[in-house]
């Protein structure tokens, strides 16, 4: 459905998007995520034809955007960030000009009812723009998106300083939507892109580092499996105990963290779960587990420690790949 | 482009943007009928006349948020994205702020009515005036069309094309005391107030309707080119 290849966009001397290549099939809905100023928003923009490109290739359904930008509009709905509305108008009078603006062919009063109803915004139809909060702004940015229903939905950050119940009602609002169109998602927020997309392409300095099916990438960035154990005991004898323990590779000891415990950092061997075997040896010794808690980074530090490396080729070896999708496929 | 003229013409008198301009269009459109009716010499184009130079302080009114608005709060997204050309885009701002120029000359006809109940009228010294003053107040709008494609603020965009505007009426007055032959010629050439002169004297000349067309044309097309440009920065 979209196939972007070599995409490149140099602002100046400054090369925003560098190389980006990606290919979504029909009825995928999938998210861009990155830190601000990643290059998310640019891409987005090249896609729906308000950027130009400086390189390489982009199709929508098979039309290229620089060669044939009408049809391959047509097949687009875009949010921006920034919701482009016409603040002295009214809703449904702004819905009336964007569905004229973009040629639909659907009977115009029901197609635009039922799109009212669908981002529940049918009760402030006749208000003026200007006046709404920017939940309800953003609803009828997302309206205006969905005019003419077009097959691509491409997103930018559509929950950003929305309240946490709009935010629900926005990402129920993308699942429902991802059943019968192709989505883009952008955030910069890991959790809400893992709830809503399969498939995730994570972007730094206008690079791709990683296109991977979500729950690959958690497992991926979570793959630490080390134990950090606090037991009541004597240090030495401890760590010679924890060693002998199936599986475990090297284990350290961190310290007194705890009046009367001592805190050891135990690693296993590659992918092997060793909690069950750690606790039954500190209790068949008669000492006391006083807790033990993985040493795995939360998947949004890892994320941010992802984009926060300076060489991207850095963040794609921390990730062990780069672009497992498109191997797989 | 219907699309596009629809909202922009009705962007007009949403705000007092339209209703200022009318009121000040219709306050000289005014006194010059009186003074021409007092002064017992009927011709419209006498009106149209002293009219022309009036537009050129009025119209950077009209023009000044077509382009730089959209720029300036991001809606340019909502047109730039959708299945419309840019000329599109740029001729539907153009016919929907010349639609409110041609609703300032209304009263026009009332004047010309009026007129014809005294004394007999020639049709086309009016009518000619008035496409004169139609392609002049359309070249000052896609002039003011282009000038506000550059900027983002409609201040500067107002206060640039003012200042254009005037230096397109005082134009003339520097043949005076230029010497060079050459140069004289070109000030001429661009002087808008002199050719229009002729249609207000109902001197009739295609060329002086292409001359019109051609500005209005050129600049229409420097519009596009200039919302294109954003697309490359």
């Amino acid at each position: 459905m979209i196939s972007v290849t070599g995409l490149s966009k140099r602002y100046g001397s400054h090369l925003a998007v560098k190389d980006v290549n990606f290919n979504i099939e029909k009825g995928e809905v999938i998210g861009f995520l990155g830190p601000n100023g990643a290059g998310k928003s640019t891409i987005m923009n090249i896609l729906t034809g308000y950027l130009s490109l400086t390189q390489g290739k982009v199709e929508i359904d098979g039309f290229d955007i620089t060669e044939n930008p009408e049809e391959a509009k047509k097949r687009i709905g875009y949010l921006p960030e920034l919701p482009p509305l016409y603040m002295d108008m009214k809703v449904r009078e702004y819905l009336d000009f964007v569905y004229d603006l973009k040629k639909v062919k659907f009977p115009k009063k029901a197609h635009i009812n039922e799109i009212l109803k669908l981002v529940k915004i049918d009760d402030v139809q006749n208000r003026l723009i200007k006046n709404l909060s920017k939940g309800y702004r953003q609803r009828v940015g997302f309206a205006q998106a969905l005019i003419g229903n077009p097959d691509v939905l491409i997103l930018d950050e559509p929950t950003v300083g929305l309240d946490p119940k709009q935010i629900i009602e926005i990402r129920n609002l993308i699942a429902k939507l991802g059943k019968n169109h192709t989505i883009i998602l952008s955030s910069h927020i890991l959790s809400e892109i893992q709830s809503v997309c399969k498939r995730v392409i994570i972007i730094n300095q206008g690079e791709i580092i990683a296109d991977d099916i979500s729950e690959n990438l958690s497992a991926k960035l979570s793959s630490d499996l080390s134990l950090v154990a606090r037991i009541i005991c004597s240090e030495n004898e401890m760590l010679e105990t924890l060693k002998t323990v199936k599986d475990v590779k090297s284990v350290v000891c961190l310290g007194c963290k705890e009046n009367g415990s001592f805190d050891f950092l135990i690693e296993p061997e590659d992918n092997c779960d060793i909690r069950a075997a750690v606790f039954e040896r500190v209790v068949s010794r008669g000492k006391t587990l006083l807790s033990l808690t993985s040493n795995s980074a939360s998947l949004e530090q890892v994320f941010l420690k992802l984009t926060e490396v300076a060489d991207n080729d850095e963040a794609r070896k921390m990730l062990g790949t780069q672009n497992n999708y498109e191997e797989e496929n | 482009m219907t699309a596009i003229f629809k909202r922009e013409f009705k962007a007009y008198f949403s705000t007092p943007i339209g209703y200022i301009f009318l009121a000040a269009f219709y306050f000289f459109l005014g006194i010059f009928f009186f003074t021409l009716f007092s002064n017992g010499s009927p011709a419209i184009s006498e009106i149209l006349s002293s009219m022309s130079t009036v537009i050129f302080f009025l119209l950077p009114v009209i023009t000044m948020r077509t382009m730089s608005e959209d720029k300036r709060q991001k809606i340019d997204q909502i047109l730039l994205t959708s299945p419309v050309k840019l000329s599109s885009i740029v001729l539907g701002k153009f016919f929907a702020a010349l639609a409110v120029f041609a609703i300032g000359f209304a009263p026009t006809l009332i004047f010309e009515i009026i007129f014809a109940a005294f004394v007999s009228v020639n049709i086309f010294s009016y009518l000619y005036s008035l496409l004169g003053i139609m392609l002049l107040g359309g070249t000052l709008i896609a002039i003011g069309i282009f000038i506000s494609s550059l900027t983002e603020s409609t201040v500067v965009s107002a206060i640039i094309t003012f200042l254009i505007n005037i230096v397109l009426i005082l134009i003339t007055l520097f043949t005076s005391i230029i010497q060079n032959e050459t140069i004289v010629k070109i000030i001429s050439a661009i002087s808008f107030t002199n050719v229009f002169q002729s249609f207000s004297d109902t001197v009739f000349s295609i060329a002086d309707i292409i001359y019109f067309l051609s500005f209005i044309a050129a600049f229409l097309f420097l519009s596009v080119r200039s919302l294109e440009k954003r697309r490359w920065s």
